[in-house]
Protein backbone atom coordinates (compact mmCIF):
# COMPACT_ATOMS: atom_id res chain seq x y z
CA UNK A 1 0.00 0.00 0.00
CA UNK A 2 2.10 2.50 -1.00
CA UNK A 3 3.37 4.54 -4.22
CA UNK A 4 6.10 3.60 -6.03
CA UNK A 5 8.16 5.26 -8.92
CA UNK A 6 10.93 4.58 -10.98
CA UNK A 7 12.72 6.56 -13.80
CA UNK A 8 15.33 5.98 -16.28
CA UNK A 9 17.33 8.34 -17.92
CA UNK A 10 20.64 9.03 -19.67
CA UNK A 11 23.20 8.78 -16.67
CA UNK A 12 21.39 8.05 -13.63
CA UNK A 13 18.62 6.17 -12.44
CA UNK A 14 16.12 7.50 -10.03
CA UNK A 15 13.53 5.29 -7.57
CA UNK A 16 11.33 6.81 -4.88
CA UNK A 17 9.25 5.07 -2.53
CA UNK A 18 6.85 5.80 0.30
CA UNK A 19 7.30 4.63 3.98
CA UNK A 20 3.95 3.81 4.88
CA UNK A 21 2.55 0.47 5.64
CA UNK A 22 -0.93 -0.06 6.94
CA UNK A 23 -2.83 -3.31 7.69
CA UNK A 24 -6.71 -2.66 6.60
CA UNK A 25 -7.10 0.89 7.77
CA UNK A 26 -4.31 0.92 10.40
CA UNK A 27 -1.51 2.50 10.13
CA UNK A 28 1.29 0.01 11.08
CA UNK A 29 4.32 1.85 10.31
CA UNK A 30 5.21 5.33 8.68
CA UNK A 31 9.19 4.91 8.21
CA UNK A 32 9.47 0.98 7.00
CA UNK A 33 12.03 0.37 3.72
CA UNK A 34 10.37 -0.37 0.69
CA UNK A 35 13.63 0.06 -1.02
CA UNK A 36 15.59 -3.21 -1.11
CA UNK A 37 19.23 -3.18 -2.37
CA UNK A 38 19.65 -6.46 -4.15
CA UNK A 39 23.30 -5.59 -5.11
CA UNK A 40 25.51 -2.92 -5.69
CA UNK A 41 24.01 -1.09 -8.22
CA UNK A 42 20.41 -2.63 -8.49
CA UNK A 43 17.59 -1.72 -6.13
CA UNK A 44 13.94 -2.90 -6.06
CA UNK A 45 11.10 -1.44 -4.72
CA UNK A 46 8.68 -3.81 -3.62
CA UNK A 47 4.94 -4.01 -3.32
CA UNK A 48 1.99 -6.19 -2.43
CA UNK A 49 2.25 -8.03 0.82
CA UNK A 50 5.29 -7.02 2.33
CA UNK A 51 6.57 -10.52 4.09
CA UNK A 52 6.29 -12.13 0.57
CA UNK A 53 8.13 -9.48 -0.62
CA UNK A 54 10.97 -9.89 1.73
CA UNK A 55 11.24 -13.30 1.11
CA UNK A 56 11.35 -12.77 -2.10
CA UNK A 57 14.01 -10.15 -2.28
CA UNK A 58 16.46 -12.17 -0.31
CA UNK A 59 16.01 -15.39 -2.11
CA UNK A 60 17.06 -12.92 -4.92
CA UNK A 61 19.53 -11.33 -3.14
CA UNK A 62 21.51 -14.28 -2.54
CA UNK A 63 21.42 -15.72 -6.33
CA UNK A 64 22.06 -12.20 -7.67
CA UNK A 65 25.03 -12.38 -5.23
CA UNK A 66 26.32 -16.03 -6.57
CA UNK A 67 25.45 -15.16 -10.08
CA UNK A 68 27.64 -12.27 -10.03
CA UNK A 69 30.69 -13.87 -8.09
CA UNK A 70 30.36 -16.77 -10.31
CA UNK A 71 30.14 -14.38 -13.08
CA UNK A 72 33.18 -12.71 -12.04
CA UNK A 73 31.53 -9.04 -13.00
CA UNK A 74 28.56 -7.38 -11.73
CA UNK A 75 25.33 -8.61 -12.29
CA UNK A 76 23.06 -6.98 -15.64
CA UNK A 77 19.50 -5.31 -14.06
CA UNK A 78 18.30 -7.74 -16.40
CA UNK A 79 19.60 -10.86 -14.82
CA UNK A 80 18.65 -9.64 -11.66
CA UNK A 81 14.75 -8.95 -12.80
CA UNK A 82 15.05 -12.19 -14.57
CA UNK A 83 15.46 -14.06 -11.02
CA UNK A 84 12.96 -12.00 -9.62
CA UNK A 85 10.89 -13.00 -11.89
CA UNK A 86 11.49 -16.28 -12.11
CA UNK A 87 10.70 -16.89 -8.06
CA UNK A 88 7.68 -14.71 -8.73
CA UNK A 89 6.33 -16.92 -11.95
CA UNK A 90 7.54 -20.53 -10.28
CA UNK A 91 5.48 -19.98 -6.92
CA UNK A 92 2.67 -17.52 -8.25
CA UNK A 93 0.21 -19.52 -6.45
CA UNK A 94 1.49 -18.80 -3.09
CA UNK A 95 3.10 -15.55 -3.45
CA UNK A 96 1.40 -11.75 -3.88
CA UNK A 97 4.06 -9.54 -4.29
CA UNK A 98 5.20 -7.11 -7.32
CA UNK A 99 8.57 -5.37 -7.57
CA UNK A 100 10.43 -2.87 -9.72
CA UNK A 101 13.71 -3.68 -10.15
CA UNK A 102 16.16 -0.91 -11.46
CA UNK A 103 19.65 -0.21 -11.64
CA UNK A 104 22.79 0.51 -13.84
CA UNK A 105 25.34 -1.90 -15.40
CA UNK A 106 28.03 -1.74 -17.59
CA UNK A 107 26.31 -3.31 -20.87
CA UNK A 108 23.16 -0.98 -20.85
CA UNK A 109 23.51 1.75 -18.58
CA UNK A 110 20.20 2.61 -16.25
CA UNK A 111 17.09 0.42 -16.69
CA UNK A 112 14.07 0.20 -15.02
CA UNK A 113 11.84 -3.18 -15.06
CA UNK A 114 8.69 -3.80 -13.82
CA UNK A 115 8.23 -7.67 -11.99
CA UNK A 116 4.03 -7.71 -11.81
CA UNK A 117 2.07 -10.02 -9.34
CA UNK A 118 1.93 -13.13 -11.57
CA UNK A 119 5.67 -12.97 -12.68
CA UNK A 120 5.42 -10.92 -16.09
CA UNK A 121 8.99 -8.89 -16.85
CA UNK A 122 8.64 -5.90 -19.24
CA UNK A 123 10.91 -3.22 -19.71
CA UNK A 124 10.54 0.37 -19.63
CA UNK A 125 11.73 3.59 -19.50
CA UNK A 126 9.54 4.63 -16.45
CA UNK A 127 6.97 3.22 -14.36
CA UNK A 128 4.96 3.46 -11.46
CA UNK A 129 3.19 0.86 -9.27
CA UNK A 130 1.02 0.87 -5.83
CA UNK A 131 -2.06 1.86 -4.46
CA UNK A 132 -1.07 5.65 -4.97
CA UNK A 133 0.19 4.78 -8.68
CA UNK A 134 -3.73 5.86 -10.31
CA UNK A 135 -3.98 9.05 -8.74
CA UNK A 136 -0.65 10.40 -10.86
CA UNK A 137 -0.72 7.82 -14.26
CA UNK A 138 -1.95 10.93 -15.81
CA UNK A 139 0.51 13.50 -14.47
CA UNK A 140 3.69 11.13 -14.92
CA UNK A 141 2.68 10.38 -18.67
CA UNK A 142 2.15 14.35 -19.47
CA UNK A 143 5.55 15.69 -17.28
CA UNK A 144 7.61 12.50 -18.39
CA UNK A 145 10.29 13.37 -20.73
CA UNK A 146 13.46 11.07 -21.94
CA UNK A 147 16.90 12.02 -21.07
CA UNK A 148 16.33 14.34 -18.26
CA UNK A 149 19.15 15.88 -15.87
CA UNK A 150 19.05 14.29 -12.33
CA UNK A 151 17.67 17.48 -11.34
CA UNK A 152 14.89 17.19 -13.05
CA UNK A 153 14.08 13.77 -12.53
CA UNK A 154 14.23 14.37 -9.11
CA UNK A 155 11.97 17.04 -9.31
CA UNK A 156 9.11 14.89 -11.17
CA UNK A 157 10.26 11.91 -8.51
CA UNK A 158 9.06 14.45 -5.76
CA UNK A 159 6.21 16.20 -7.27
CA UNK A 160 4.54 12.77 -8.51
CA UNK A 161 4.81 11.19 -5.02
CA UNK A 162 3.24 14.54 -3.28
CA UNK A 163 0.37 14.61 -5.74
CA UNK A 164 -0.36 10.81 -5.45
CA UNK A 165 0.10 10.94 -1.13
CA UNK A 166 -1.95 13.83 -1.13
CA UNK A 167 -4.56 12.52 -2.73
CA UNK A 168 -4.39 8.15 -1.63
CA UNK A 169 -5.93 7.73 1.75
CA UNK A 170 -3.10 4.73 2.50
CA UNK A 171 -0.59 6.37 0.88
CA UNK A 172 1.73 8.79 3.44
CA UNK A 173 4.90 9.16 5.62
CA UNK A 174 8.27 9.93 4.19
CA UNK A 175 9.44 9.99 0.07
CA UNK A 176 12.52 7.77 -0.01
CA UNK A 177 14.47 8.24 -3.17
CA UNK A 178 17.64 6.89 -4.75
CA UNK A 179 19.57 7.73 -6.86
CA UNK A 180 21.98 5.01 -8.88
CA UNK A 181 24.51 5.93 -10.96
CA UNK A 182 27.79 4.27 -12.29
CA UNK A 183 29.72 6.08 -9.69
CA UNK A 184 27.42 5.03 -6.53
CA UNK A 185 24.05 5.54 -4.97
CA UNK A 186 22.83 8.33 -3.10
CA UNK A 187 19.77 8.48 -0.92
CA UNK A 188 17.57 11.39 -0.42
CA UNK A 189 15.00 10.56 2.13
CA UNK A 190 12.22 14.16 2.04
CA UNK A 191 9.56 13.80 5.38
CA UNK A 192 6.16 14.34 4.30
CA UNK A 193 6.09 17.93 5.79
CA UNK A 194 8.74 19.05 3.25
CA UNK A 195 7.25 17.81 0.06
CA UNK A 196 6.05 20.26 -2.74
CA UNK A 197 2.42 21.82 -1.65
CA UNK A 198 -0.09 21.36 -4.64
CA UNK A 199 -3.74 22.53 -4.80
CA UNK A 200 -5.13 19.38 -3.72
CA UNK A 201 -5.85 20.52 -0.01
CA UNK B 1 57.35 -43.96 -26.95
CA UNK B 2 54.35 -43.54 -24.22
CA UNK B 3 54.99 -44.66 -21.12
CA UNK B 4 52.64 -47.54 -20.06
CA UNK B 5 50.48 -47.39 -16.75
CA UNK B 6 50.38 -50.75 -15.23
CA UNK B 7 48.54 -51.52 -12.48
CA UNK B 8 47.66 -47.53 -11.93
CA UNK B 9 45.87 -47.12 -15.63
CA UNK B 10 42.83 -49.55 -15.13
CA UNK B 11 40.49 -46.58 -13.39
CA UNK B 12 39.93 -42.70 -13.59
CA UNK B 13 40.38 -42.72 -9.42
CA UNK B 14 43.94 -44.04 -9.07
CA UNK B 15 47.13 -41.73 -9.21
CA UNK B 16 50.27 -43.56 -10.49
CA UNK B 17 53.09 -43.02 -8.05
CA UNK B 18 54.27 -40.40 -10.46
CA UNK B 19 51.03 -38.21 -10.19
CA UNK B 20 49.64 -39.35 -12.97
CA UNK B 21 45.91 -40.03 -13.91
CA UNK B 22 46.49 -42.23 -16.93
CA UNK B 23 42.94 -42.99 -17.52
CA UNK B 24 42.27 -38.65 -18.55
CA UNK B 25 46.18 -38.79 -20.76
CA UNK B 26 44.41 -41.97 -22.45
CA UNK B 27 41.68 -40.02 -23.16
CA UNK B 28 43.66 -37.00 -24.77
CA UNK B 29 44.99 -40.12 -26.99
CA UNK B 30 41.56 -40.94 -28.36
CA UNK B 31 41.53 -36.80 -29.35
CA UNK B 32 44.62 -37.26 -30.49
CA UNK B 33 43.32 -40.14 -33.22
CA UNK B 34 40.65 -38.02 -34.63
CA UNK B 35 41.05 -35.30 -37.83
CA UNK B 36 41.87 -31.99 -37.29
CA UNK B 37 39.72 -29.32 -35.80
CA UNK B 38 40.80 -25.20 -35.52
CA UNK B 39 39.33 -22.41 -34.37
CA UNK B 40 40.75 -19.08 -34.95
CA UNK B 41 39.06 -15.23 -33.04
CA UNK B 42 40.13 -12.34 -35.40
CA UNK B 43 38.76 -9.11 -34.14
CA UNK B 44 35.14 -9.08 -35.95
CA UNK B 45 34.34 -12.70 -35.43
CA UNK B 46 35.41 -16.43 -34.62
CA UNK B 47 35.93 -18.94 -37.48
CA UNK B 48 35.84 -22.72 -37.07
CA UNK B 49 37.61 -25.42 -39.42
CA UNK B 50 37.01 -29.33 -39.26
CA UNK B 51 38.86 -31.86 -41.69
CA UNK B 52 35.84 -34.61 -42.01
CA UNK B 53 37.46 -37.72 -43.19
CA UNK B 54 35.02 -39.78 -45.62
CA UNK B 55 35.32 -42.95 -44.74
CA UNK B 56 33.14 -44.01 -47.30
CA UNK B 57 32.17 -43.18 -50.52
CA UNK B 58 27.94 -44.30 -49.48
CA UNK B 59 27.99 -41.34 -46.80
CA UNK B 60 25.93 -38.45 -47.47
CA UNK B 61 27.33 -35.15 -48.26
CA UNK B 62 27.31 -33.18 -45.58
CA UNK B 63 26.29 -35.53 -42.68
CA UNK B 64 28.15 -36.33 -39.52
CA UNK B 65 28.66 -32.98 -38.44
CA UNK B 66 31.49 -31.94 -36.30
CA UNK B 67 30.45 -28.42 -35.43
CA UNK B 68 27.52 -27.71 -33.58
CA UNK B 69 25.13 -25.07 -32.52
CA UNK B 70 25.43 -24.95 -28.53
CA UNK B 71 23.22 -21.48 -28.49
CA UNK B 72 22.00 -18.69 -31.45
CA UNK B 73 25.79 -17.15 -30.68
CA UNK B 74 27.90 -19.84 -29.85
CA UNK B 75 29.67 -22.85 -32.00
CA UNK B 76 31.58 -26.05 -30.93
CA UNK B 77 33.78 -27.77 -32.93
CA UNK B 78 34.70 -31.06 -31.94
CA UNK B 79 38.06 -33.61 -32.09
CA UNK B 80 38.04 -37.45 -30.61
CA UNK B 81 34.85 -39.87 -29.98
CA UNK B 82 32.01 -38.50 -31.69
CA UNK B 83 29.34 -39.98 -29.61
CA UNK B 84 31.20 -38.36 -26.41
CA UNK B 85 31.22 -34.62 -28.48
CA UNK B 86 27.52 -35.21 -29.25
CA UNK B 87 26.31 -36.05 -25.67
CA UNK B 88 28.71 -32.70 -24.45
CA UNK B 89 26.69 -30.54 -26.91
CA UNK B 90 23.60 -31.67 -25.03
CA UNK B 91 24.77 -30.22 -22.05
CA UNK B 92 26.10 -27.26 -23.67
CA UNK B 93 23.00 -26.93 -25.16
CA UNK B 94 21.36 -27.13 -21.49
CA UNK B 95 23.55 -24.91 -19.98
CA UNK B 96 23.18 -22.33 -22.02
CA UNK B 97 19.27 -22.92 -22.72
CA UNK B 98 19.33 -22.94 -18.12
CA UNK B 99 20.92 -20.13 -17.96
CA UNK B 100 19.05 -17.69 -20.52
CA UNK B 101 15.82 -19.05 -18.05
CA UNK B 102 17.21 -17.96 -15.46
CA UNK B 103 18.67 -14.84 -15.97
CA UNK B 104 17.29 -13.45 -19.17
CA UNK B 105 20.60 -12.99 -21.39
CA UNK B 106 23.02 -14.81 -23.41
CA UNK B 107 25.17 -16.93 -21.60
CA UNK B 108 28.61 -15.16 -21.94
CA UNK B 109 31.25 -17.81 -23.04
CA UNK B 110 33.77 -17.56 -20.30
CA UNK B 111 30.70 -18.80 -18.02
CA UNK B 112 29.50 -21.23 -20.38
CA UNK B 113 33.21 -23.25 -21.18
CA UNK B 114 34.02 -23.47 -17.48
CA UNK B 115 30.32 -25.15 -16.76
CA UNK B 116 31.12 -27.71 -19.61
CA UNK B 117 34.33 -27.83 -18.38
CA UNK B 118 33.71 -28.64 -14.78
CA UNK B 119 31.19 -31.22 -16.03
CA UNK B 120 33.78 -32.60 -18.03
CA UNK B 121 36.25 -32.96 -14.99
CA UNK B 122 33.54 -34.86 -13.07
CA UNK B 123 33.58 -37.50 -15.14
CA UNK B 124 37.81 -37.70 -14.46
CA UNK B 125 37.01 -38.56 -10.49
CA UNK B 126 35.37 -41.60 -10.24
CA UNK B 127 36.17 -45.27 -11.22
CA UNK B 128 32.46 -46.29 -12.13
CA UNK B 129 32.61 -44.20 -15.40
CA UNK B 130 35.45 -42.68 -17.91
CA UNK B 131 36.61 -39.64 -18.85
CA UNK B 132 35.23 -38.03 -21.67
CA UNK B 133 37.17 -39.04 -25.09
CA UNK B 134 37.02 -35.56 -26.95
CA UNK B 135 37.81 -32.14 -26.79
CA UNK B 136 36.06 -29.19 -28.09
CA UNK B 137 36.40 -25.77 -29.13
CA UNK B 138 33.95 -22.93 -28.27
CA UNK B 139 33.44 -19.84 -30.31
CA UNK B 140 30.93 -16.77 -29.72
CA UNK B 141 30.22 -13.54 -30.71
CA UNK B 142 28.63 -10.82 -28.64
CA UNK B 143 28.39 -7.21 -29.59
CA UNK B 144 29.89 -6.10 -25.92
CA UNK B 145 31.81 -8.40 -25.15
CA UNK B 146 33.24 -9.07 -28.51
CA UNK B 147 34.61 -12.90 -30.10
CA UNK B 148 35.56 -15.36 -27.74
CA UNK B 149 37.33 -18.93 -28.66
CA UNK B 150 37.60 -21.22 -25.57
CA UNK B 151 38.77 -25.07 -25.91
CA UNK B 152 38.49 -27.65 -23.34
CA UNK B 153 40.20 -31.33 -22.90
CA UNK B 154 39.14 -34.35 -21.79
CA UNK B 155 41.23 -33.67 -18.23
CA UNK B 156 38.21 -30.67 -17.36
CA UNK B 157 40.30 -27.86 -18.08
CA UNK B 158 39.33 -24.91 -19.96
CA UNK B 159 41.29 -21.62 -21.28
CA UNK B 160 41.01 -18.74 -23.61
CA UNK B 161 42.38 -18.63 -27.08
CA UNK B 162 43.10 -16.11 -30.28
CA UNK B 163 43.46 -19.60 -32.05
CA UNK B 164 44.39 -23.34 -31.53
CA UNK B 165 43.98 -26.55 -32.93
CA UNK B 166 42.80 -29.99 -31.98
CA UNK B 167 43.17 -33.83 -33.40
CA UNK B 168 45.87 -35.49 -35.14
CA UNK B 169 47.62 -32.61 -36.81
CA UNK B 170 47.53 -30.25 -34.22
CA UNK B 171 50.76 -29.15 -33.86
CA UNK B 172 51.28 -28.99 -37.65
CA UNK B 173 47.88 -26.52 -37.38
CA UNK B 174 49.51 -24.76 -34.28
CA UNK B 175 52.55 -23.45 -36.18
CA UNK B 176 50.73 -22.38 -39.18
CA UNK B 177 48.01 -20.51 -37.11
CA UNK B 178 51.04 -18.94 -35.42
CA UNK B 179 52.04 -17.62 -38.67
CA UNK B 180 48.89 -15.43 -39.14
CA UNK B 181 47.96 -11.92 -37.67
CA UNK B 182 45.02 -12.90 -36.61
CA UNK B 183 44.37 -9.67 -34.24
CA UNK B 184 43.87 -7.32 -37.54
CA UNK B 185 42.52 -10.00 -39.93
CA UNK B 186 37.97 -9.94 -40.54
CA UNK B 187 35.92 -12.91 -40.67
CA UNK B 188 36.00 -13.12 -44.52
CA UNK B 189 39.85 -13.00 -45.04
CA UNK B 190 40.29 -15.72 -41.70
CA UNK B 191 37.71 -18.03 -43.78
CA UNK B 192 40.25 -18.37 -46.47
CA UNK B 193 43.02 -18.94 -44.18
CA UNK B 194 41.43 -21.40 -42.31
CA UNK B 195 40.78 -23.47 -45.22
CA UNK B 196 44.05 -23.62 -46.34
CA UNK B 197 45.29 -24.45 -42.70
CA UNK B 198 43.07 -27.56 -43.05
CA UNK B 199 44.41 -28.57 -46.78
CA UNK B 200 48.34 -27.95 -45.42
CA UNK B 201 47.19 -30.06 -42.75
CA UNK B 202 45.80 -33.00 -44.49
CA UNK B 203 47.95 -35.74 -45.22
CA UNK B 204 47.10 -37.41 -48.40
CA UNK B 205 49.15 -40.40 -47.67
CA UNK B 206 47.12 -41.76 -45.13
CA UNK B 207 43.95 -40.68 -45.17
CA UNK B 208 42.35 -40.23 -48.42
CA UNK B 209 39.19 -37.99 -48.98
CA UNK B 210 37.77 -35.01 -46.70
CA UNK B 211 35.31 -33.01 -46.48
CA UNK B 212 36.15 -29.66 -45.45
CA UNK B 213 33.44 -28.39 -42.70
CA UNK B 214 33.54 -24.34 -42.04
CA UNK B 215 31.38 -22.52 -39.83
CA UNK B 216 31.71 -18.91 -38.16
CA UNK B 217 30.09 -16.26 -35.78
CA UNK B 218 30.48 -12.86 -36.18
CA UNK B 219 29.68 -9.09 -37.28
CA UNK B 220 29.34 -10.73 -40.36
CA UNK B 221 26.52 -12.68 -39.41
CA UNK B 222 25.13 -10.31 -36.78
CA UNK B 223 26.04 -12.50 -34.03
CA UNK B 224 24.55 -15.83 -35.14
CA UNK B 225 26.45 -18.72 -35.33
CA UNK B 226 26.37 -20.79 -38.78
CA UNK B 227 28.13 -22.59 -41.43
CA UNK B 228 29.60 -20.24 -43.93
CA UNK B 229 27.37 -20.26 -47.61
CA UNK B 230 28.43 -22.44 -49.90
CA UNK B 231 29.68 -19.78 -52.28
CA UNK B 232 32.61 -18.65 -49.49
CA UNK B 233 33.76 -22.00 -49.00
CA UNK B 234 33.22 -22.97 -52.47
CA UNK B 235 35.82 -19.61 -52.61
CA UNK B 236 37.81 -20.51 -49.71
CA UNK B 237 38.75 -23.85 -50.90
CA UNK B 238 39.70 -22.93 -54.19
CA UNK B 239 42.04 -20.16 -52.17
CA UNK B 240 43.40 -23.09 -50.28
CA UNK B 241 44.17 -25.62 -53.13
CA UNK B 242 46.12 -23.40 -54.76
CA UNK B 243 48.55 -22.68 -52.29
CA UNK B 244 48.55 -26.18 -51.39
CA UNK B 245 52.24 -26.49 -52.33
CA UNK B 246 53.00 -29.54 -49.63
CA UNK B 247 50.54 -31.32 -50.52
CA UNK B 248 51.01 -31.34 -54.33
CA UNK B 249 55.01 -32.41 -53.45
CA UNK B 250 54.18 -34.88 -51.14
CA UNK B 251 50.90 -36.28 -53.68
CA UNK B 252 53.53 -36.64 -56.88
CA UNK B 253 57.34 -36.65 -55.21
CA UNK B 254 58.30 -39.61 -53.11
CA UNK B 255 61.84 -38.46 -53.61
CA UNK B 256 63.27 -37.64 -50.45
CA UNK B 257 65.93 -35.17 -52.10
CA UNK B 258 62.71 -33.03 -53.46
CA UNK B 259 60.98 -33.80 -49.60
CA UNK B 260 63.14 -30.66 -48.81
CA UNK B 261 62.05 -28.72 -51.46
CA UNK B 262 58.76 -28.67 -49.19
CA UNK B 263 59.88 -25.47 -47.00
CA UNK B 264 61.14 -23.53 -49.74
CA UNK B 265 59.46 -20.42 -51.03
CA UNK B 266 57.49 -21.09 -54.08
CA UNK B 267 59.71 -19.12 -56.51
CA UNK B 268 62.49 -21.14 -55.50
CA UNK B 269 61.19 -24.24 -56.44
CA UNK B 270 62.05 -24.49 -59.82
CA UNK B 271 65.49 -23.02 -59.48
CA UNK B 272 66.26 -25.41 -57.05
CA UNK B 273 64.78 -28.57 -59.11
CA UNK B 274 66.69 -27.40 -61.77
CA UNK B 275 70.09 -26.24 -61.13
CA UNK B 276 70.46 -28.52 -57.53
CA UNK B 277 69.00 -31.17 -57.24
CA UNK B 278 68.49 -31.61 -60.82
CA UNK B 279 66.94 -35.59 -60.83
CA UNK B 280 64.51 -36.68 -62.71
CA UNK B 281 62.20 -36.37 -60.08
CA UNK B 282 63.08 -33.04 -59.11
CA UNK B 283 62.66 -31.81 -62.65
CA UNK B 284 58.96 -33.73 -62.66
CA UNK B 285 58.07 -32.24 -59.69
CA UNK B 286 59.29 -28.67 -60.63
CA UNK B 287 57.28 -28.90 -64.12
CA UNK B 288 54.40 -29.95 -61.90
CA UNK B 289 54.62 -27.10 -59.93
CA UNK B 290 54.68 -24.77 -63.15
CA UNK B 291 51.77 -26.44 -64.98
CA UNK B 292 50.11 -25.52 -61.51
Amino acid sequence: MCLQESLSNVSLYLMCLYLHFTHRYYVSSKTINKLIQVHDRIFCCIAGSLADAQAVTKAAKFQISFHSIQMESPPLVKAAASVLKELCYNNKEELQAGFITAGWDRKKGPQVYTVALGGMLLSQPFTIGGSGSTYIYGYADAKYKPDMSREECLQFATNALALAMGRDNVSGGVAHLVVITEEGVEHVVIPGDKLPKFHDE
Amino acid sequence: MSSIGTGYDLSASTFSPDGRVFQVEYAMKAVENSSTAIGIRCKDGVVFGVEKLILSKLYEQGSNKRIFNVDRHVGMAVAGLLADARSLSEVAREEASNFRSNYGHNIPLKYLSERVAMYVHAYTLYSAVRPFGCSFILGSYDQDDGPQLYMVDPSGISFGYWGCAIGKAKQAAKTEIEKLQMKDMTCRELVKEVAKIIYIVHDEVKDKAFELELSWVGEVTNGKHELVPKDIRVEAEKYAKSLNLKGIIRKYCTNQVCKALRDLPRKNHFLKALCVYGSNSGFLCATRLLAF
